[in-house]
């Protein structure tokens, strides 16, 4: 829709351009959730397009997922056969409400900042044990993990200013094996739960991560594939009923509940 | 000036800065892009951009900048329509058009593998007409359409007259339309479900550039009325203002402002400063009628003692004595949620002053000549001072039956000389418009052994909301045909439209039908239960049948009854087709429970109250036909039948026959097109219209060539005359010499009102953990008499069906304490999908009614009222627990189902 309380566009060749940072202003990169609701305190976007980041970059380390890497770019990513995970990316893309079409647009980076319980690049990246490289305004660059960017549901340690710049996925984790099970209420739609496990060479460091089922991702670290119980006490003990995010795409009763019969799931799957 | 390439034109011009590409296009008339939800989620703003699809609503317009743009206006080669438009014109893959301009620009996209997996690929583009089936036949490249030969047009498949407007982007929708000088209105909308306003500050909103005018409570006509479209008026309440000084629920209208550009109207309603004094709230209608509740109207007409709007009871024969022959009871409460029409093109209106001195008021309607009516009252202005129209309209599903945006434009345009435009948000819809009236259903039921009925009571609380328009005639359509439809010598009923600080409820198909069939097709199947009779049975033993007295809880005569019988050969069709099955299988695993369910509901064609419709026919110089009846075309596909019934009684095609419709200038007067009533009502009308024009052909041919009127006959484009053959175009030149003209009208009126029915059968697997249900076999039956157009019926019917589907499965309206909605986008609260939407086999009893104009019966609305009650029976059967509250989302199912065995 149109933004109408916009009155200026910035499209710099690099952030230094940018200037003091002014209470009206908003990054902008694929636009699609800014441009879906009325933006009423926003005056100026700011085109991370014109930064011109390098989508995807693939190193004997891991891969870099700039903020501004487009949803469609990482679905039709394939990574070097060692990188097991990376079936995910597609799953969790697939596990997204939006259409294909909004693939062409939508951004990684978006997606993650947005902070959505349900927002599926969260869920992708968390689990996966990225970390985001933060830019903020003043100062040097900063590294957090995904599972700690995001604080709540739509909150995140972003300050004013700040900018996401990538996202790193470290090869050792891309290796693992990973399983994945999402419900929703209607079909593929916005996710309800979304569990992801991975697990190592001989059932070693089992992690999962669980999604759209709480405000913020969850990660329970097995150092080995966990019996039912030891799960399901585990769970139990890291998410006590009220932990679970109550909205119009679950309740949190419901989200407890698939929450526990996924996890199950996924961990016999990979033991 | 920045370029822009779209569709291999190149346009220099300036987006706005936060203008999306949406917008932008249709500011250089590129009208083929259209606005569902202007927020990503239904598609029908996809457009091209370097060859990749997008939902235009979501880019920013100055990233189109130098980048090929291509529209549905762009995607044909040299004049020659693209493939895809081909396909979706021989399926017919629409209905009312408003959603296929970004259907076909998705579908061109589409690769091998995403066509094999429509449900994944389709989840970003909502159709509310279809049920999606014909789209999905459009992408198997099935054609559906028969040929146009004169003569054989009654019963044949012939495709929409518009269809090629439609499938090129060039029909013309309400808003598809460049206005010199146009302003745009906007209104404010409260934030409290209760509240008088205590002063509006308007200074700082005039104060913002481009803001023409204010208008509050303070500035229009002190003259109540309903948005509620009938032929009598009086059937509903008159309880609304155009603007008031208590905002009776959250998101109704307080101010408008009305400026040079929208930009400037939402600035304006965002400055304005109200100072509300919150008044306590209600929002259950047992509440309301409580002592002590909340008052919500203090208005002389209605009653000042409580919130109850209208009661209606009655009872035939002796409900206490019938339950005292049963041998079985079953008693419970069911009830039924709100839902929201998502007719994909929003509400708007466009209103000017023509250079005739005369009101134009071009719009979303159902019924425009109803709204003029209302119109001219409020305005107070003679209604010949008043012209309202409609061009396209992009669904309707009875939401469009309802004046909430023509009466502001039209007050704004009065003021200010100048044309101005109000165009809805589709959170707008949500908040603002109409729902389903929610409905709480006691029923309470006795049977005999045998399953014969002894005594149904029925008691029913509807939510009305802040308004009551429709909620008198919803209650009175929950009192009546649910409970008709069965034989049963003791009935009694008692029904409460009960005023709240909710979204006023409305019009919507069904109508309030829908809300009782629920609770008595439950009940008469857990009858069946406690009995261990099979539930067709059940159904066959205790439906109404001709001869029978047709009658709910009270004895008056009614002027229902039966043209034509056909219950008994769907009930037929359902048993089959679900003992034969269609081979799909319950999904591998011991969680799946299996169960199947049916359901019927039976439909008195038309409304008891009075609804009227005429039809004007002339011969045109070149030997066509011009039709004129004001009837609304809203994708209910009334314009096709309306042609087809006059071309079948002039022996011609019906490409022969060029109709106008739905315009208070241009036809004759109609009611409005809503209860059933586009064949019934119009079609008659049409009918006779048509039959007028052969009889005035004939006669003047025989004169004319001197031979005897029962030796002339017509003959496609000529008449036949003894052994000569003189052509219309010959026949009208010589007609023009005398003065003959051609043309005739006629009237219909409804009465009697035909009786339909439609079965549902459903088979379906629940996953006891996850709640997930899977319909596995969907079946329908209708009798809808002799089909005009039958891929329309069933076009009709997979559509209803669908919609049954998404208020059982899908569809759930959230609402917190306050009563503001907490889901008000698409996204959000969620109407199926194609992934959503089960195929249903449809299948037609073969009847030929005796009232209906040509055969014909009813068929759009019906088809919607036996679904959601035979997902529920399916349930019981499956799992054995009884789900008696809509809507069956997994999160409302998964703790009764891991409990049960």
């Amino acid at each position: 829709m149109n933004l109408n309380t916009i009155t200026d566009i910035k499209r710099p060749a690099s952030c230094d351009d940018i200037g003091s940072w002014g209470d009206g202003y908003s990054w902008l990169a694929g636009g699609t959730w800014l441009f879906s609701e009325p933006q009423v305190a926003v005056d100026t976007l700011i085109d991370l397009d014109a930064l011109g980041w390098t989508p995807l970059t693939a190193t004997e380390a891991g891969l870099d997922i700039a903020a501004t890497c487009r949803v469609v770019q990482l679905h039709d990513f394939a990574g070097p056969p060692g990188w097991r995970a990376v079936p995910l990316f597609r799953q969790t893309i697939d596990a997204f409400l939006m259409s294909f079409k909004i693939w062409n647009a939508a951004t990684i980076g978006g997606n993650v900042c947005m902070s959505l319980p349900a927002g599926a690049m969260i869920s992708l990246t968390a689990a996966l044990e990225g970390v985001c490289t933060l830019w903020p305004r003043e100062g040097e660059p900063r590294e957090v993990s995904v599972v700690d960017f995001v604080t709540g549901n739509h909150r995140n340690v972003l300050q004013r200013g700040e900018l996401l710049r990538k996202i790193h996925l470290p090869a050792a984790a891309l290796s693992k094996r990973a399983a994945m099970r999402q419900v929703s209420l209607t079909k593929f739609g916005r996710s309800a739960a979304l569990i992801i496990a991975t697990v190592g060479e001989g059932g070693a460091d089992f992690l999962l991560t669980v999604s759209a089922a709480t405000p913020r991702p969850v990660q329970l670290r097995f150092a080995t594939c966990p019996s039912a119980d030891e799960l399901r006490q585990t769970l139990e003990a890291r998410l006590p009923p009220d932990a679970y995010f109550d909205d119009v795409h679950g309740s949190a009763p419901y989200k407890r509940h698939v929450t526990h019969y996924l996890a199950e799931q996924i961990r016999t799957e990979l033991a | 000036m920045t370029h822009y390439h779209v569709n291999g034109r190149h346009y220099a011009a300036e987006p706005a800065a936060g203008q999306c590409l949406r917008t932008f296009l249709r500011d250089l008339d590129v009208f083929g892009v259209k606005k569902g939800c202007d927020a990503g989620d239904c598609g029908a703003c996809t457009v091209h951009i370097d060859g990749k699809p997008f939902h235009s609503c979501l880019v920013p317009a100055f990233r189109g900048e130098g980048r090929e743009i291509t529209t549905i206006e762009g995607l044909a080669t040299n004049g020659e329509p693209h493939p895809m438009q081909k396909a979706f014109h021989n399926a017919q893959a629409f209905q009312c058009g408003y959603c296929t301009a970004g259907m076909i620009m998705t579908a061109v996209t589409l690769t091998d593998a995403q066509k094999s997996d429509l449900p994944h690929a389709l989840k970003g583009n909502l159709c509310r007409c279809t049920g999606y089936r014909s789209i999905n036949d459009a992408l198997h490249g099935t054609c559906n359409i028969e040929a146009d030969v004169a003569g054989k047009a009654l019963g044949a498949s012939l495709p929409n007259p518009f269809t090629d407007a439609i499938v090129t982007g060039k029909a013309r929708y309400t808003m598809d339309l460049a206005v010199e000088g146009l302003l745009h209105l906007k209104v404010r909308r409260s934030p409290h479900a209760h509240a008088r306003i205590v002063s509006i500050d308007r200074r700082a909103a005039m104060a913002v550039p481009g803001v023409l005018a204010v208008y509050t409570w303070e500035d229009v006509p002190k003259r109540l009325f309903s948005s509620a479209l009938h032929e009598d008026h009086l059937v509903d309440p008159d309880d609304i203002l155009l603007l008031d000084n208590v905002a009776r629920f959250a998101g109704q209208r307080i101010a408008a402002v009305v400026a040079e550009t929208e930009a400037a109207a939402e600035a304006g309603c965002r400055a304005l400063q109200i100072d509300y004094e919150i008044l306590p709230a209600v929002f259950d209608p047992v509440l309301a009628v409580q002592p002590g509740a909340p008052l919500l109207h203090d208005k002389d007409q209605v009653t000042a003692s409580d919130n109850i709007f209208c009661t209606l009871q009655g009872e035939i024969g002796d409900v206490a004595k019938g339950f005292e022959q049963a041998d079985v009871v079953h008693e419970e409460t069911y009830s039924t949620t709100r839902v929201q029409h998502v007719h994909l093109e929003t509400h708007g209106s466009i209103a000017w002053k023509g250079e005739d001195d005369r009101w134009h008021v071009r719009t979303s309607s159902q019924a425009p000549f109803a709204a003029r009516q209302k119109l001219a009252y409020i305005m107070g202005i003679p209604p010949r001072d008043l012209h309202v129209f409609t061009e396209r309209v992009g669904g309707g599903f009875g939401g469009k039956q309802e004046m909430v945006s023509e009466d502001l434009v039209l007050f704004a345009t009065m003021k200010l000389g100048r044309p101005v435009k109000w165009e809805w948000s589709r959170e707008d819809e949500f908040i603002g418009a109409t729902t389903r009236h929610q409905m709480t259903t006691r029923v309470k039921i006795g049977a005999r052994r045998d399953g014969t009925l002894t005594a149904l009571d029925v008691e029913v609380f509807s939510n009305t909301g802040a308004y009551g328009g429709h909620g008198g005639e919803t209650l009175g359509a929950a009192m009546a045909s649910p409970i008709a439809a069965y034989r049963c010598a003791n009935k009694k009923g008692i029904g409460h439209a009960v005023y709240t600080n909710m979204t006023p409820g409305g019009g919507f198909r069904g109508y309030g039908a829908s809300q009782t069939t629920f609770a008595v097709e439950c009940a008469i199947d857990e009858l069946a239960r406690i009995l261990e009779i099979d539930p067709f049975e059940m159904r066959r033993k205790n439906v109404v049948q001709p001869g029978d007295n047709v009658e709910s809880i009270w004895k008056e005569p009614s002027d229902a009854s039966f043209g034509s019988y056909g219950i008994e050969e769907c009930l037929g069709i359902v048993e089959r087709e679900l003992k034969k099955g269609n081979g799909v299988a319950k999904p591998d695993g011991a969680d799946w429970a299996e169960g199947q369910g049916i359901a019927m509901a039976m439909l008195e064609c038309g409304p008891p109250t009075e609804h009227r419709s005429g039809a004007e026919m002339r011969l045109l110089p070149d030997g066509t036909y011009h039709l004129a009846c004001g009837s609304t075309e809203m994708g209910n596909g009334i314009t096709t039948a309306h042609t087809q019934i006059a071309a079948s009684m002039l022996g011609t095609r019906a490409d022969d026959i060029d109709i106008i419709n739905a315009d208070t200038d241009r036809t004759p007067y109609d009611t409005g097109t809503f209860a059933s009533t586009g064949v019934v009502v119009g079609g008659k009308a049409v009918h006779l219209a048509a039959e007028a024009m052969a009889v005035d052909i004939l006669d003047f041919a025989s004169r004319h060539a001197g031979v005897p009127i029962d030796q002339c006959r017509l003959d496609n484009d000529g008449v036949i005359c003894g052994n000569q053959r003189i052509s219309l175009r010959d026949l009208h030149a010589e007609g023009a010499k005398v003065d003959h003209r051609f043309s005739v009208t006629r009237k219909a009126y409804l009465s009697p009102r035909t009786i339909a029915f439609n079965v549902q059968g459903v088979r379906l697997a629940v996953h006891r953990v996850t709640g997930e249900i899977r319909v596995l076999h969907s079946v329908h039956a209708a009798d809808i008499g002799r089909p005009i157009n039958p891929m329309q019926c069933r076009g009709q019917l997979d559509g209803a069906v669908a919609m049954g589907y998404g208020w059982a499965l899908v569809e759930n309206m959230v609402h917190d304490a306050n009563g503001h909605m907490v889901n008000p986008q698409l996204r959000n609260c969620r109407i199926p999908t194609f992934a959503d939407t089960p195929h249903t086999d449809v299948f037609f009893a073969d009847t030929t009614d005796l009232i209906g104009p040509l055969g014909a019966k009813s068929q759009g609305e019906c088809g919607i009222n036996p679904v959601a009650p035979a997902v529920s029976n399916a349930l019981a059967d499956a799992t054995g627990v009884r789900f008696a509250r809509l809507p069956f989302t997994p999160d409302r199912l998964f703790a009764k189902l891991s409990s049960a065995t």
